[in-house]
């Protein structure tokens, strides 16, 4: 049986800091993903990160995903790529496929980073080929390199709508329209207003009533919302597109965390079901952390230093660092991780993060 | 339909050397991309007949979660076209239902 001092699930942003950081300390990491290639979703982020200097701001995020590859191959860090984790079992062994053939991995501390999955909208033909992620065509255009489509509509106004719409236009697509439901534009007006300078209509209070088509999407009814989200009988309109894309959040992938006995907690804000962690990441399994989009969604930037805390804090407990270097380090990742969670969108998730943690420091199920 | 030039990542330089076939179809692909970026390219967007109702479905999640996108490639059912990169000579099949193993009857 393969054996790692510390065993990471998931080797995007969260996971590989993680691992430079338990290296970093002198331990072990072993990053098992599913991928060909680690990463996670950087490479599909061709836009300018938002934030401090420490954050690299105005740099783009694949760009931050070749910095972290090359830091994760410098340091030595084993990385098991083509490997899918389906089970954590008795005393941290790790039931996982590679090859085609299942083997088991002794772990002594588990770090579970396996990112979310986007959010479907159940709509009146909405499994039509042609409806999907707006993450998915994303991947697609900015990773493969490949038009999901030529005509989109998108669904929701959140920053992925608004980038992933943006995006699409540099693409080469016509975005022909994007739908928002509630009342106001969700996410920064600076994405939404270079969506609006080059044309594409931006409906607010508006969804799709059904999507129209045979084997494909051909199309989209449209309907107006009034205060109560209710339809507006009267208001449908049938607009001509041959791809959906649905930006509506991000859940987190919890199964992993379910399946080792961690205990929830549900905050629709992180995107539904957490698992209850501390100030270190450490969830109510003692030796099992959680870092990134997995203990609530946020965004790469907030992986990335939940990565770093988490592989801090590990290496803290398996005796690689003094606890007072490990505060220090601690303090200066939480100043950087306080300074992203501010401004009108950053402070709803610091809220909910706070409650989160404050509630469950250090308890063992 | 392929993005060969483009403003952030500039033109794309991979060849497309790969043959795979779909439905008997040759198409052409590039060395490593999953599968159903290879079908996009080519136009392809029903992947698959669901079991009950026979509707179809396509690409939603791209990333190996929904399993939406799954076909019969060289005789295995089930396959996320997504996550599984192309191979010289593979053979693609639209799946109809849960699909059917190369050997079974």
């Amino acid at each position: 049986m393969k054996y790692a001092q510390v065993a990471i699930i998931g080797g995007g942003p969260a996971g590989l800091a993680a691992a430079i950081e338990i290296a970093r300390g002198g331990g072990q990491a072993t990053v098992m993903d599913e991928n060909h290639r680690p990463g996670g979703q950087l490479f599909k982020q061709i836009h300018k990160f938002f934030g401090s200097h420490e954050h690299q701001a105005g740099v783009r995020g694949y760009a931050i995903g070749e910095q972290l590859l090359k830091e994760t191959s410098e340091m030595g860090v084993d990385v098991m790529l083509n490997t899918s984790v389906y089970g954590i079992f008795d005393n941290f062994k790790i039931g996982y496929i590679e090859q085609k053939r299942e083997q088991l991995l002794q772990a002594e501390r588990i770090i579970l980073a396996a990112g979310a999955s986007e959010n479907t909208l159940a709509l009146p033909n909405g499994t039509l080929p042609g409806v999907m992620g707006a993450g998915a065509a994303q991947t697609m255009i900015n990773v493969h390199r490949v038009l999901p489509g030529r005509k989109i509509i998108m669904v929701g106004s959140g920053n992925v709508g608004l980038i992933v719409s943006y995006q699409l236009l540099q693409a080469g697509a016509d975005v022909v329209a994007l739908l928002e439901a509630a009342p106001e534009i969700g996410g920064y007006g600076v994405h939404a207003s270079k969506i609006r300078r080059t044309g594409v209509p931006i409906l607010t209070s508006h969804t799709i009533k059904e999507v129209v088509g045979k084997c494909q999407v051909e199309g989209v009814i449209v309907v107006e919302l009034d205060g109560s989200m209710a339809q507006k009988p009267g208001s449908e309109q049938f607009i001509e597109a041959d791809t959906v894309c649905i930006a509506v959040g991000l859940n987190p992938l919890t199964e992993l965390a379910w399946l080792a006995g961690c205990e929830f907690v549900y905050i629709p804000v992180l995107g539904g079901n957490v698992p209850r962690h501390d100030t270190n990441m450490e969830t109510t399994v003692k030796g099992l952390y959680v870092a990134g989009d997995i203990s609530g969604v946020e965004e790469a930037s907030s992986a990335l230093d939940e990565g770093r805390l988490a592989g801090i804090a590990c290496a803290e407990s398996l005796g690689l660092y003094s606890s007072g270097e490990a505060r220090q380090l601690k303090a200066a990742v939480w100043d950087r991780l306080d300074s992203l969670r501010t401004g009108p969108f950053g402070q709803k998730r610091k809220d909910a993060k706070d409650k989160l943690i404050s509630t469950g420091e250090g308890s063992v199920l | 339909m392929r993005i060969s030039d483009h403003p952030i990542l500039g033109k794309d330089r991979r060849e497309k050397k790969i043959i795979i076939s779909v439905d008997g179809k040759e198409i052409e692909a590039v060395d490593g991309e999953p599968i159903a970026a290879a079908l996009l390219a080519a136009g392809i967007r029903v992947f698959r007949k669901t079991p009950k109702t026979g509707g179809p479905r396509g690409v939603f999640c791209a990333i190996g979660r929904c399993t939406d996108c799954i076909m019969t490639v060289n005789g295995l059912p089930n396959v996320r076209t997504c996550v599984t990169p192309v191979e010289q000579g593979m053979e693609i099949e639209t799946q109809i239902g849960h699909g059917k193993w190369k050997d079974e009857r």
